[in-house]
């Protein structure tokens, strides 16, 4: 199994996370991401990924794109114990919802992100920023309601690939300039994600213990 | 007045607005454009290949050293750039790792370059390792006839020193800081331990609380992939980035006691008296 990663992309951290917490061995592919563009390249464009994007994960022939589909595929294919994604049509449909806001925290959260540390200037950095605080909210308001019930997760009584595809680029908010002091369920739900026994961290979100790899 | 910035000892120096490499594909009408000390700076060759800077109606002072761009925003500096002669000496490799938007004052992001102490807490199992977290006692001296400082006789125990490290391996450690954004760290080269790698940190001021942090790796390593050395050290500086960022107040203190140094902060000490005494303050906590 081959992954198409770079450190400092919170889209390949996610794939990175679950690969690590099913205990999963793969070739982590290192892309030239920044500064040298490698993802635009002709070649990994007419090879890899047409959109130009990563992660992409090599498994057994299988070439595939996009985060979210990564998480569901790996879930699907090697969680035994069927707790990353589980196999209930109510709690799918859920999940799937969350599946869709993190595209949605991509293009608002991550992309202020890319503005302020990599010289993305193309983005409008204010629009960026005012959308990642509207999904922000939408998030905060559903976790404080389930907190309210005792629940942690977005979905379920445990965490799902749903919490892994919101988790990073709300995690690395500050580094877009977005601050979270005002989302105190979101704020705990990060310390809860954060806290799970195989969590790993990447650059940019520290591991709580510093003793695990 | 040009630029938002009265100080003059940043205004004498020489500031890097990025690789020249931007240049690429750029001319007069159609200039690479960045922020400096809060102003615009439009930068691009002219037909014969000469670099030209200009901030609004004023020419800049510009040249093109180390494959990155320096401007220096008086048009009179105090001395000549900074010698790096790692960058042209046979046998090294050099690697440029471009730069990283920090929200952090200049000042702030050099004096962590310059840190061991926090190796094995932000760093943990690449350059440190709790819990040998012990910074053995070093010596610090200002070279007067050259305006830098130097520390010396630094080691650390790293787990994995550089992409090419296989082994832990008990680092000595060099400091150079030439000008108050300008740093280079010498460090023994993994794959010739007698050798030692040198790491340039060029920090580009766009104002008093927010940079870009540029690196240029000139290393002893034949074998490791560019992509494989770039994602290394992206990986430490993505690992500094939010403790940059959450430092308060965002700019430096220069007031001897309104932070605590401990011994291991020699360097750390040794830079904000140099900067006390040369009187820089663009960055500092007036």
């Amino acid at each position: 199994m081959r992954l198409y990663d770079y450190e400092l992309s919170g889209n390949c951290y996610k794939v990175r996370f679950l690969l690590h917490a099913l205990g999963i061995a793969y070739e982590r592919h290192s892309i030239n991401f920044f500064p040298g563009r490698e993802h635009k390249s002709d070649q990994f464009l007419s090879e890899v990924n047409p959109l130009g994007q990563i992660p992409v994960l090599e498994d057994d022939g299988l070439l595939l794109r996009d985060a979210q589909a990564i998480l569901v595929y790996l879930a699907s294919r090697y969680d035994k114990a069927k707790a990353w994604y589980p196999d209930d049509a109510c709690l799918r449909g859920e999940i799937q919802v969350w599946l869709a806001t993190a595209d949605e925290i991509t293009r608002t959260a991550s992309a202020a992100r890319l503005h302020d540390a990599l010289g993305y200037t193309q983005f409008d950095i204010e629009a960026c920023r005012a959308g990642a605080h509207e999904v922000f909210r939408v998030i905060d308001d559903h976790l404080s309601v389930r907190q309210a019930e005792g629940a942690q997760w977005l979905v379920g009584d445990r965490p799902t690939v749903a919490d892994i595809a919101c988790f990073p680029y709300i995690a690395l908010a500050g580094e877009g300039g977005i601050s979270i002091d005002g989302y105190p369920a979101l704020r705990q739900w990060l310390w809860h994600f954060r806290s799970q026994p195989r969590f790993i961290g990447m650059a940019g979100i520290m591991a709580l213990d510093l003793t695990h790899h | 007045m040009t630029f938002q910035c009265d100080d003059r000892t940043v205004l004498d120096d020489w500031l890097t607005v990025g690789p020249s490499t931007r240049l690429t594909g750029r001319s007069s009408t159609n200039p690479y454009r960045t922020k400096l000390l809060s102003s615009d700076v439009d930068v691009w060759r002219d037909g014969q290949g000469k670099v030209v800077a200009r901030c609004g109606d004023s020419t800049l002072m510009v040249q093109d050293a180390y494959g990155y761009l320096w401007i220096c925003p008086s048009g009179k500096p105090t001395k000549t750039i900074f010698s790096f002669p790692e960058y042209a000496e046979p046998g090294r490799r050099i690697v440029d790792c471009d730069g990283i938007g920090v929200a952090v004052s200049g000042l702030r992001m050099v004096e962590n370059f310059l840190d061991m102490g926090h190796f094995p807490y932000v760093h943990a199992h690449y350059l440190g390792e709790v819990p040998q977290t012990e910074v053995a006692a070093y010596e610090v001296n200002v070279d007067e006839s050259a305006g830098e400082i130097w520390a010396t006789n630094c080691r650390f125990y790293q787990p994995k020193t550089s992409k090419s490290a296989t082994t832990g391996l008990d680092v000595q450690y060099r400091y150079r800081v030439m000008q108050p954004m300008s740093a280079i760290l010498y460090k023994t080269a993994f794959p010739r331990p007698g050798e030692m790698d040198a790491i340039g940190l060029f920090v580009q001021p766009h104002d008093e609380e927010s940079i870009t942090a540029y690196c240029l790796l000139a290393y002893y390593d034949d074998t490791t992939t560019e992509t494989d050395l770039l994602s290394f050290q992206h990986t430490i500086f993505g690992q500094d980035k939010p403790i940059l960022e959450n430092q308060r107040p965002k700019r430096m203190p220069l007031q001897p006691g309104s932070e605590v140094p401990t011994r291991c902060d020699a360097m750390s000490v040794a830079y904000r008296r140099w900067l006390k005494a040369r009187g820089t303050s663009y960055g500092a906590v007036r």
